[in-house]
């Protein structure tokens, strides 16, 4: 049932910089700073004051909800401060500073073997939820919320997302080569509890040995399986992936389990393998730093916490005159205006651009050329939806169709006008949630 | 020919009559007062008192649904042709109120800590961390104020910040709800000391990102007299009731205190009657 989603682009992929490369371990910096909104959802709330002596794997901050997780201390040592700094995603958030003891000491029960196979689902979801498990893709949806469907949604498909379509990033090419067994032990965990027969692995075929791997270990499993995907972004998109690998659509405004699937990114079915298995939340990542302006790109695992300076300068520092820092991909990413960032739950990849690759240009009117149109995986307009926006007709835009933008990018990839026509959806969701807020 | 003449002559008689009687029947009554009333409006339908437009505000006053003093724009001058109208008595007339940017960190002042590229709006600059200004409660400059004022009352000044000019704005507020950073306050046209700007932060976090920041040292607040100005949260906040001498703003070592000439105003206002 393979299927080619409609639009979409092929942008420079750029992977060769750091696809061969091993994942290495970073060692543990001077300073953690773990931010409280480690999730889509309500933020954490802090458990710990500044002095407080913590130890690796405690909580530190607990769910602030349903749709929320708790933050565990990435490392054993005291609490520095607890202020605001820039988190990558664009906006300053509170975070609690850690500083290392040295000790690397794992509280207790943590580090621990469990047996697996005498636990219930309801059992599984709750591990899910302690181990503060989040979509890794970049989304950082809490995982424990996607493993609770309503009865009346069933579901029959399990599809784990190993597209990584966005450019540069390689963190889950790596992990699906390196750790394909954790990822499909992990996997099987999340099958049990919406108890699903059916896995499918989304692979992108410019992963030639990703496939190979997975496909070798899958193959052990019943109801296994490895698709390789054509090469396009947004190959990952969740309903695109969906779309691409069982044919079925998700209705637009709706979630996957209206047509029976779950998704999961595959770097989040190891971290559910560490948690359920072993007791060992999560408190570190995979990530791709890449770029022509880092001396040495890498695929590092890092503690969650890892200010982006300490990175840099892991990598060899900057190389030539930087133009650009995106946390995450270059198609979705967001900009950073300085180092002082640091790695969340979410961050897939810090992608580091020299001033003559980026791109500086003034934009101009829509020109009605309709590429857009042609480009919009999700069927939108977005010239017209564009035009709604600097008219400030933020309902019209609402009614055609903007909250189903997924802010993909590939409009204002292909628009010869320059649009900034993202960045546009982007306000007139913001505006359309504070009016939603205000009218309560 | 004739019999062609004739027939339509009949027609036109019959629904001549037709037309009589329907005007009687379906006569809407207009409230004459509520049309002198909206000649008596500015006519700008900017919707500052929260209807559509002036003939809409002009329809409730008429009918008794809208005080006489509704229109913001058109002030106390208005206030009273309007209670004219209505036979009431106006007895308000305070001072008019206009808006005011708090914020003096221009370009030469407060740094930008990154170079924005994106849509020139500031609601869309402010959601990439809140806007390149370097100061969280600066003005980020891009003019969404100025776009939305339907007077034309706020320049763009060149080093990146937005001033109201007090003798053309008519206090309408719109400008106050469409900046994001909430800098826009409505003060009393006639008060020549004010504080130029709106940071919460601490004092040394304020000096590090711009020169003219308040950095809540409370000289002024010391120097003024009592009550006069006072502080909210790391920063000084003028009580416009109060009369403030203008050399206060030699007291304030980060040159934040703005005095305000009111030559031209004061003559503006003259010409309208002493208010408008």
């Amino acid at each position: 049932m393979m299927g080619r989603f409609f639009g979409g682009v092929h942008p420079d992929y750029n992977k060769d910089l750091s696809r061969g490369k091993p994942i290495e371990t970073m060692p543990v910096p001077g300073r953690l700073v773990v931010y409280l909104s480690q999730n889509l959802g309500a933020p954490s709330k802090a458990v710990v004051k500044k002095g407080d002596a913590v130890l690796k794997g405690q909580v530190i901050a607990e769910s602030g909800g349903f749709v929320s997780t708790p933050v565990h201390a990435p490392v054993s040592g005291v609490v520095a401060a607890i202020d605001t700094f820039p988190h990558p995603v664009g906006t300053d958030l509170p975070a609690i500073v850690i500083e290392p003891d040295g000790n690397d000491r794992w509280a207790d029960g943590c580090d621990v073997e469990r047996d697996v196979d005498a636990l219930s689902s309801a059992e599984i979801r709750d591990l899910v939820h302690d181990g503060g498990l989040v979509g890794m893709g970049g989304a950082t949806f809490p995982t424990h919320v996607k493993l609770s469907p309503p009865p009346e949604k069933p579901i029959d498909v399990l599809v784990l997302n190993g597209a990584e379509c966005e450019p540069y990033l390689s963190a889950d090419h790596r992990m699906m080569v390196e750790h394909a067994e954790e990822i499909l032990d992990g996997a099987a965990l999340f099958a049990r509890v919406i108890e699903v027969g059916r896995v499918i692995v989304g692979i992108e075929k410019n992963k030639p040995d990703a496939i190979a791997a997975m496909r070798e270990r899958a193959a052990g499993r019943e109801g296994f399986e490895v698709a390789a995907l054509d090469v396009v972004y947004p190959q990952g998109a969740e309903k695109q992936l969906i779309f691409a690998v069982t044919g079925r659509r998700v209705p637009a405004g709706g979630l996957p389990m209206d047509v029976g699937v779950l998704v999961q990114n595959v770097a989040t079915c190891r971290a559910a393998r560490e948690a359920v298995r072993f007791n060992r939340p999560l408190i570190e990542r995979v990530l791709t730093v890449t770029g022509r302006a880092i001396a040495e790109p890498k695929n590092l695992l890092v503690r969650v916490g890892t200010p982006f300076e300490d990175i840099v300068a892991f990598c060899g520092g900057m190389s030539g005159e930087t133009g650009k820092i995106i946390s995450g991909g270059p198609m979705m990413g967001v900009s950073q205006y300085s180092l002082a960032a640091a790695v969340t739950k979410g961050t897939s990849g810090i992608v580091l651009l020299r001033r003559d690759e980026v791109a500086q240009f003034v934009s101009d009117a829509c020109i009605r050329c309709g590429r857009c149109v042609e480009a919009c995986p999700m069927r939108l307009d977005p010239s017209t939806l564009s035009i709604l926006v600097e008219r400030m007709r933020f309902d019209d835009a609402g009614e055609t169709g903007v909250n189903d933008c997924m802010e993909c990018g590939c409009c204002a990839y292909v628009c010869p006008s320059r649009r900034p026509l993202v960045q546009h959806f982007r306000r007139a969701k913001a505006e359309l949630r504070a009016k939603a807020r205000k009218a309560g | 020919m004739l019999t062609a003449i004739l027939a339509l002559a009949a027609v036109a008689l019959a629904l001549s009559f037709v037309l009589a009687i329907a005007a009687r029947v379906f006569a809407v009554d207009v409230d004459p007062r509520a049309e002198k009333i909206e000649e008596a409006l500015p006519g700008a339908n900017c919707g500052a008192c929260g209807l559509p437009g002036c003939s809409e505000l002009a329809r409730r006053i008429a009918e008794g649904k809208a005080d006489i003093d509704a229109c913001p724009v058109g002030g106390a001058a208005v206030a009273r042709a309007i209670a004219a109208i209505m036979g009431q008595d106006f007895a308000g007339g305070g001072v008019r109120r206009v808006a005011m940017v708090m914020c003096n960190g221009g370009d030469e002042s407060a740094r930008r800590r990154f170079w924005y590229n994106g849509v020139r709006d500031c609601n869309s600059a402010a959601l990439l961390f809140g806007g390149d200004k370097s100061c969280a409660y600066g003005c980020l400059g891009l003019g969404t104020c100025a776009g939305v004022c339907p007077f034309g009352a706020i320049d763009m000044t060149g080093a990146g910040l937005a001033v109201v000019d007090p003798a053309r704005c008519t206090g309408c507020t719109k400008c106050v709800d469409a900046c994001p950073k909430g800098i826009i306050r409505m003060v009393p046209a006639d008060r020549t000391i004010h504080i130029l700007c709106s940071s919460h932060d601490k004092g040394a976090k304020t000096r590090k990102v711009c020169a003219v920041g308040c950095i809540g040292c409370m000289k002024c607040v010391k120097a003024a007299p009592e009550g006069a100005i006072a502080m909210d949260r790391n920063l000084a906040v003028v009580d416009y009731e109060a009369e403030i001498p203008p050399e206060i703003a030699g007291e304030c070592p980060m040159k934040t205190i703005h005095v305000r000439k009111l030559d031209g105003l004061a003559d503006l206002d003259a010409a309208a009657g002493g208010e408008r």
